[in-house]
């Protein structure tokens, strides 16, 4: 018997039937879009159409459209890269760890998480391509023979270590999510009415029948993906981390990196999808799935990651001052009190003291103030890969060297354009896929429900008032 | 029974405990189950159908165990072997700085093998898109049970009967 312990709160709200929940979900998918997503969508083609113009210009005339110099030769485009890859940290964070803690309320946002990740990986990705400057050569990367004659990648390096675990990572990711969604495909596949969408979602479910064998794999499966997605995750960021770590630039040259990075990932993730989801759930009405109880606890994780990023900010400025290593406490000190004081402050306003004010369930509750806290974080995440890689660099070991950065055109534009290449894929994703897990909520429902039904397959509520006839009258022979 | 052969009786339940207290009543009393189909998956279900335990984790293992030798293979013919490097004073085959891709690949070659394991042995792929479905609604708030009846010894009747007391809502005959 399912029983639910009065203690928690319910994670579904409403009293859904399994019915109302594929209605609820479906319902999104399979109307026409609305004129907020086609406003929506049109703003972030246009912002996607100005950024690729910029991303055009720099990859015909070149890298000198950025700001960088001889001084300074990363900036916004690592600080972007490493950005969008911590965004991506959290899709795979609430699907492969939450599955292995059994947190059941990672079902109802899940998908659009993971979806995120892609989303966000794929913009990470762009900027890796974009700091190449020749992006025809990207295939240099691959272990092939260096111009095809017999030196091969150096397997030392972590920028190769890089190239294997963003691949990995952006795969296994696209694959655990599309293993996912087959379920969730078959459900629109069955209820289609037009021919062409029928056979779209038809051929995305590959044949999905549900059997009780097929499930007894899937369950598996998943479990052996989360196990090794909760590894993989971790490693990323670590790896990206060691593309700072392993030089001997002060102020990267730090063995703290890979935990401080992966902290820092998860808390900027975890912000981003607030962001998207505390929008989501107005739009598609989702208040009863993605409850001021998801809030909340999403809210503490990024209060805890928060904490251990503020520790590692500590820690990582006492021991510049404690190892006696000059250089190591000049770059922290300049970080404090150099030209770039705002930067370094701006961090640590956002990403330490912001996170605190979570520890009052009042504001841990409300949704704007919820919101408002997201933006903030994710503007200080993106300051403190800013502090990290400019500030570290600008004043070097040769004081007639040191220098300033300051953006062009083309660093904002392609900063610009990574927005508007995330905010299209993700309204895609949104019109034509399930934004909630509805396979998996219907399996969570009756252990997670308010007020459940006596009969939870019952007819949906919807249909009662006349909206959609079920689809699978017509099926009778 | 060959008059019987690609008939179904096709069992609906409505909620997911009701099937599953069903099914080992129906077992016992001797009515051969093909498969339930459900809308999500409903634990202990496979095994009150007598199915096998999935064997896709030996399967995960083996690829993995491909892709930790591929990488380590890769990496110290080519950098050890091929075109040996001194790279920061370090011996060309220096093993810890291989774990990061050698822990990548596992992964990758895991994942992959796995996925397309899963998709083999369930019969899915892209193209079975009219795979033959018992009811459509398994695959939103129902519970669906096929019996194959050239499989049984049982009659029409006696199953059907056993279905409603087993707590079906609808019993159906499907012929394909």
């Amino acid at each position: 018997m399912h029983v639910t312990s009065p203690v928690r709160e319910p994670l579904i709200q409403g009293g859904k039937t399994y019915a109302d929940v594929t209605e609820d979900i479906c319902r999104h998918v399979e109307g026409s879009p609305t004129k907020e997503w086609k406003i929506a969508f049109g703003i972030s083609l246009i912002v996607l159409a100005y950024g690729s113009v910029c991303l055009a210009w720099t990859w015909w005339e070149g890298l000198g459209v950025w700001g960088l110099n001889k001084t300074v030769g990363w900036a916004w485009d690592i600080t972007n890269f490493v950005w969008w890859v911590g965004i991506g940290h959290a899709g795979t964070l609430i699907s492969a760890i939450l599955l292995l803690f059994r947190q059941k309320w990672r079902t109802s946002i899940n998908r659009a998480a993971e979806a995120m990740t892609i989303f966000a990986v794929i913009c990470a990705a762009s900027f890796i391509l974009m700091h190449m400057g020749r992006p025809w050569m990207a295939y240099w990367a691959l272990p092939l023979p260096n111009a095809f004659g017999s030196l091969w990648v150096n397997f030392n390096s972590p920028l190769v270590w890089d190239v294997f675990a963003i691949s990995t990572y952006f795969s296994v990711s696209l694959v655990f999510w599309y293993i996912g969604l087959i379920p969730d495909l078959a459900t629109i596949r069955d209820r289609a009415t037009s021919k062409v969408s029928r056979f779209m979602y038809g051929t995305f479910a590959m044949g999905w029948d549900g059997s009780a064998k097929t499930w007894a794999r899937y369950e598996y499966i998943s479990l052996i993906l989360a196990g090794l997605s909760t590894p993989l995750v971790l490693s990323v960021h670590t790896i990206v981390s060691m593309d700072f770590a392993t030089s001997v630039i002060p102020g990267w040259h730090t063995t703290i990196f890979p935990p401080y990075f992966v902290a820092g990932a998860i808390f900027s993730g975890f912000a981003m999808v607030q962001n998207l989801m505390l929008i989501t759930r107005v739009v598609y009405r989702l208040e009863d799935y993605i409850t001021l109880e998801h809030i909340e606890t999403m809210n503490k994780v990024i209060t805890l990651t928060g904490s251990v990023v503020g520790v590692a900010y500590i820690t990582e400025f006492f021991i510049a001052w404690y190892s006696g290593v000059e250089y190591e406490y000049y770059a922290f000190f300049n970080r404090m009190t150099g030209p770039y004081w705002w930067a370094y402050w701006a961090m640590m306003t956002c990403n330490v003291i912001s996170p605190q004010l979570f520890w009052s369930r009042k504001l841990r509750r409300s949704i704007t103030f919820t919101f408002f806290i997201s933006v903030v974080v994710n503007i200080g995440m993106w300051f403190e890969r800013f502090v990290i890689i400019v500030t570290s660099l600008h004043r070097d070991y040769l004081p007639s060297s040191w220098t300033m950065f300051s953006p062009t055109r083309y660093d904002i534009g392609d900063y610009i354009f990574s927005f508007g290449l995330f905010f299209t894929l993700f309204l895609l994703f949104s019109k034509y896929l399930p934004v909630v897990n509805m396979a998996e909520v219907k399996a969570v429902i009756r252990s997670t429900s308010a007020n459940l039904p006596q009969k939870i397959a019952g007819v949906a509520k919807v249909r009662q008032r006349g909206t959609a006839e079920p689809v699978y009258n017509k099926d009778k022979e | 029974m060959a008059e019987l052969s690609g008939k179904y009786l096709v069992g609906v339940y409505d909620d997911d405990d009701t099937v599953l207290h069903a099914v080992p009543r129906l077992r016992k009393a001797g009515v051969k189950i093909k498969e339930v189909y459900s809308p999500f998956p409903i634990h202990g279900l496979d095994e009150a159908l007598g199915h096998p335990r999935t064997r896709i984790g030996i399967a995960a293992f083996m690829f993995g165990v491909t892709g930790c030798c591929t990488a380590l293979t890769m990496m110290i013919w080519m950098m050890g072997i091929d075109w040996p490097m001194i790279v920061g004073g370090k011996d060309p085959i220096s093993i810890p700085n291989y774990i990061p891709i050698t822990f990548e690949l596992t992964v990758l070659f895991t994942a992959f093998g796995m996925v397309i394991t899963f998709f083999i042995s369930n019969g899915l792929g892209p193209g079975t898109h009219f795979h033959p479905r018992f009811d459509v609604r398994s695959t939103d708030n129902k519970f669906v049970m096929a019996i194959d009846l050239g499989r049984n010894s049982m009659s029409i009747e006696d199953i059907s009967r056993a279905l409603k007391d087993s707590g079906a809502e609808e019993v159906n005959i499907k012929q394909f």
